[in-house]
């Protein structure tokens, strides 16, 4: 158990944005609004998986809808209070702790908003270990928990109890009604017991993006490797070095689709590399042959400042340095790749593991 | 052609120099180059004089003077010459969780004085009402204005960049109960991103007395060298304002001078679109011209240490100039650290102890200043090494800023321009053009007029062709109304960004129109 201020948000914000594999959205807001709950409720408690209860009623929260909006139409500040009400008065039971969806972006700072007014902690972890796009795409799903009763609240005072069949139906309902309050929402979902967060959730990720936003501002600061830094602690893999050549964009179904191409430099000199991405970077192909996809993670650093590139930042003439990560196990199984797989995203391919491909061909280094 | 027939002045006030350039037809007659002077008016006055010191000035034939100052960015860097501000934001019950100015430096709050409003009113991204206007808040927030005896406002809407009309009602409505108060609307000044554009309006808004000030004491100063040709103030996006505009939207000169160096660079080499490096004492500014314009930069800047985004010039800015000290103790290195303005008496061949950039360009032979004998003993090889060094830097600089890998032509300007040989990797062609020094007073000269808009457009309600033929309209009018002749006004940039997690095609569409400026219908003006 430790405290989470103030001077911690800066390195967590830069280490969510390294999660966020390239999405996740902008974290400036949601520091802002984290930044301000604490100057006034004081610092949130940051417990790990391990310390909470079995018996404890945890409940999720997070920013949904555009992130266009998001930046525009601020929040009013009660929202998730008020959707803590109205999911208490429905489960009939006291909320004890607050736990983050997402680690990657905006979304791994909202907790803490809720947890400093309504003085309750903040369980070190996510439901992802990086960032997605839908919602059912969380690790609790692989272990049947069920995202409702969810709870949508905006800033006019309006919250709406979800109920759902399945997870799908959630997403799709709960997008509409997000769109009807203006896309842009606060949301609850995802009730677990402490028994249940233990077995469910990837442990450690805010502890982590912590970690990693501090490794880049250390290694900067004494002219030292963030990349590598970085590597090391995700226990990850360099794969390309290079410049961006060409980056192509369109937008399908709301999600803001398309590829960059990469030209080597240094290590990979006259190697080439493809980058997809939806929201998120999806796949990476070297010379023609897929050396990562998700669910593992792949992600875009600047090469002389380590800082994390993501999708709506690429452009012609960056240098950077890819590497790949391995996911939380739990998004290895079958049920994990069904819901995050490269199938799902479009990608008639087998998921490989990261540390097995780079065994293979790839060149894998600290 | 007839626009080349006009006699034109063009007059950059930096922080260290004020330029001044005198155009005929289209050619560069005169030019001179002054300290600045903290009043800006007799440093205006002394360069003007510089340029009738030629024997060419004819104040009569001058049809139009265009200044470029960067009075307004150091006012809100020094903290100096602001005025008490209130910060009116339509939007509740959604924004209250962060007030206008969080995330300011105390220093600028407690300048402004902090006075914050917060009302109802703002829009939904379609378009839908977040909440009505009140009417009673609205009075008593006039009334506490008043009381405080604040008089200029900045009102921010939600959505506003969609629909400005809660931040045009309320305008009005303070300006009836206020009268004389002064109004700075967000939606006049940035786009979407609520903060960002406050932001920008409220540092609009403490500048308006400044403001006032500044163009007073320009026109003063034109007055007293006989010129009564109506003046311009230049905008960061390469484009004039009227006397007028710029009293009310001061901070769209911000960061006006690294857009009137690209503008100059690109007249005098006749490339449109090119990438344009401006080697200074310290450092090398390199940006990009796409259709003789500066490409915007996408991110937030900050300016003073508030956070901002409206339009800014996209500069790289990289840490070798002229001044630029070398060291070779195993490894070569030049800059960042630079002897800067002191270069005359710091630098090797001015009789000085420190080997600069500019002393391996005089050894080298690319220029003569200073005593050459005095650098003739420079190691060979670590002139060899210096120069390819700093052609690699600066091949890099430019190259990161490219939007293709193919070569283009790179125009150099700027006092430090000797550092270069007559090529570079990554270039087409390497212009090194005459008047290099006073590039930015010549693209103050040059400037035309424009209009640009913002919109967001629900593209399954209407077709993508109307909906940029209306903005590509509303953008033409725009240049109009700020004074550019309907007959050359052309669409130089259309930018289209698909909204994610929206339904309806949401898109937002950006339209930027440019045109000469109509000289008759000004002369009239002014003449009144």
């Amino acid at each position: 158990m430790r405290l989470l201020g103030e001077a911690d948000l800066e390195d967590l914000a830069t280490g969510a944005a390294v999660l966020g594999t390239g999405g996740g959205g902008n974290p400036y807001i949601g520091k802002l609004l984290a930044q301000r709950a604490i100057r006034e409720y004081g610092p949130v408690t940051l417990v790990g998986v391990d310390e909470v209860a079995d018996d404890a009623l945890v409940v999720p929260t997070a920013m949904m809808g555009a992130p266009t909006v998001s930046v525009e139409k601020l929040p009013r500040g009660d929202e998730l209070v008020r959707a803590f009400k109205t999911l208490e008065e429905y489960l009939g039971r006291s909320i004890t702790h607050t736990v983050s969806i997402e680690a990657g972006g905006m979304n791994s700072t909202t907790p803490l908003t809720v947890a400093a007014q309504l003085r309750i902690p903040l369980v070190d972890g996510d439901g992802m270990g990086r960032a997605f796009p839908e919602l059912q795409m969380v690790t609790p799903t692989l272990f049947g928990i069920s995202a409702t009763p969810m709870v949508i609240a905006d800033e006019k005072g309006n919250t709406v109890l979800l109920t759902t069949i399945d997870n799908r139906w959630t997403e799709r309902l709960a997008r509409s009604i997000t769109i009807d309050m203006g896309a842009s929402a606060m949301i609850a979902l995802y009730v677990l017991t402490g028994k249940q967060l233990k077995e469910s959730i990837v442990p450690g990720t805010i502890g982590l993006a912590q970690e990693l936003g501090r490794t880049i501002r250390v290694a900067r600061s004494a002219h030292g490797d963030p990349v590598r830094a970085i590597t090391e602690r995700l226990r990850g893999h360099r794969i390309f070095e290079g410049k961006i050549v060409d980056v192509q964009r369109r937008t399908e179904a709301g999600f803001a689709k398309g590829e960059a191409r990469l030209s080597g430099l240094g290590s990979s000199a006259d190697a080439s590399l493809v980058l997809r991405f939806q929201n998120e970077y999806l796949v990476a192909i070297r010379d023609g042959e897929i050396i990562c996809s998700v669910p593992d993670l792949i992600i875009v650093l600047g090469s002389e400042t380590g800082a994390p590139i993501t999708t709506d930042e690429l452009r012609y003439g960056f240098r950077v340095t890819v590497i790949a990560a391995p996911c939380d196990p739990k998004w290895r199984s079958d049920a994990g790749l069904a819901l995050v797989g490269p199938r799902y995203f479009g990608y008639d391919i087998d998921y490989q593991p990261i540390e097995q491909r780079v065994g293979v061909g790839g060149q894998a280094e600290g | 052609m007839e626009e080349n027939q006009r006699v034109r002045i063009g007059i950059d006030v930096g922080g260290t120099n004020t330029d001044a350039v005198l155009m005929d037809s289209g050619n560069v007659v005169a030019s001179a180059k002054t300290p600045t002077t903290p009043d800006v008016t007799s440093g205006v006055v002394a360069a003007l004089r510089g340029l009738a010191g030629e024997g060419t000035l004819e104040p009569v034939r001058i049809q139009a003077v265009m200044i470029g100052t960067t009075h307004f960015t150091n006012a809100i860097v020094e903290a100096k010459h602001l005025m008490p501000t209130a910060a009116v934001r339509l939007g509740l019950p959604a924004t209250q969780a962060l007030p206008p100015m969080i995330d300011w430096p105390e220093r600028l709050v407690r300048v402004l004085g902090g006075h914050v409003y917060l009302c109802h009113g703002g829009h939904e991204f379609d378009g839908r009402h977040i909440s009505e206007l009140d009417l009673e808040e609205l009075h008593r927030v006039a009334e506490d204005i008043g009381r405080k005896g604040i008089r200029s406002v900045a009102i921010s809407s939600v959505f506003s960049p969609v629909n400005s009309e809660f931040e045009e009602e309320v305008g009005s409505i303070l300006e009836s109960e206020l009268p004389g108060i002064a109004i700075s609307l967000s939606h006049q000044i940035g786009r979407i991103g609520l903060l960002e554009r406050e932001n920008a309006t409220i540092l609009n808004a403490c500048l308006r007395d400044l403001a006032d000030h500044i163009v007073d004491a320009f026109h003063g100063a034109l007055i007293e060298a006989g010129i009564r040709a109506p003046f311009y103030l230049s905008q960061n996006d390469g484009t004039l304002m009227s006397v007028d505009h710029a009293k009310r939207y001061p901070v769209a000169t911000f960061a006006s001078g690294p857009t009137n160096s690209m503008r100059g660079a690109a007249f005098l080499s006749g490339r449109l679109d090119c990438a344009v490096v401006d080697i200074g004492g310290t450092t090398s500014d390199v940006g990009i011209l796409q259709h003789g314009f500066p490409r915007e930069a996408s991110m937030a800047v900050e300016i003073g240490e508030v956070r901002t985004n409206f339009r800014m010039p996209d500069v790289y800015s990289h840490g070798l100039g002229g001044g630029s000290v070398v060291r070779e103790n195993g490894e070569l290195q030049i800059g960042p650290e630079s002897v800067g303005y002191e270069l005359t008496s710091k630098a090797l061949c001015f009789g000085g102890e420190t080997l600069t950039a500019t002393d391996i360009a005089v050894a080298a032979g690319n220029l003569e200043i200073g005593d050459p004998g005095l650098v003739s003993h420079l190691d060979k090889g670590l002139l060899k090494r210096s120069l390819q060094l700093i052609e690699h830097r600066l091949a890099y600089a430019v190259d990161r800023m490219k939007t293709s890998a193919e070569p283009i032509p790179i125009v150099v300007v700027g006092g430090g321009s000797i550092l270069l040989g007559d090529q570079l990797p990554g270039a087409s062609e390497l212009i090194k053009p005459r008047h290099f020094a006073v590039a930015n007073a010549i693209g103050a000269a040059i400037a035309q007029v424009g209009g640009e808009v913002d919109r967001v457009f629900m593209l399954d309600k209407q077709s993508r062709e109307k909906a940029l033929d209306v903005t590509k309209r509303e953008a033409v009018d725009m240049a109009v109304g700020a004074g550019a002749n309907r007959r050359t006004v052309q669409v130089v940039d259309i930018e289209e960004v698909p909204l994610t997690y929206l339904p309806s095609n949401a898109t937002r569409i950006r339209v930027k129109a440019v045109g000469d400026l109509e000289f008759e219908a000004e002369n009239i003006a002014t003449a009144r």
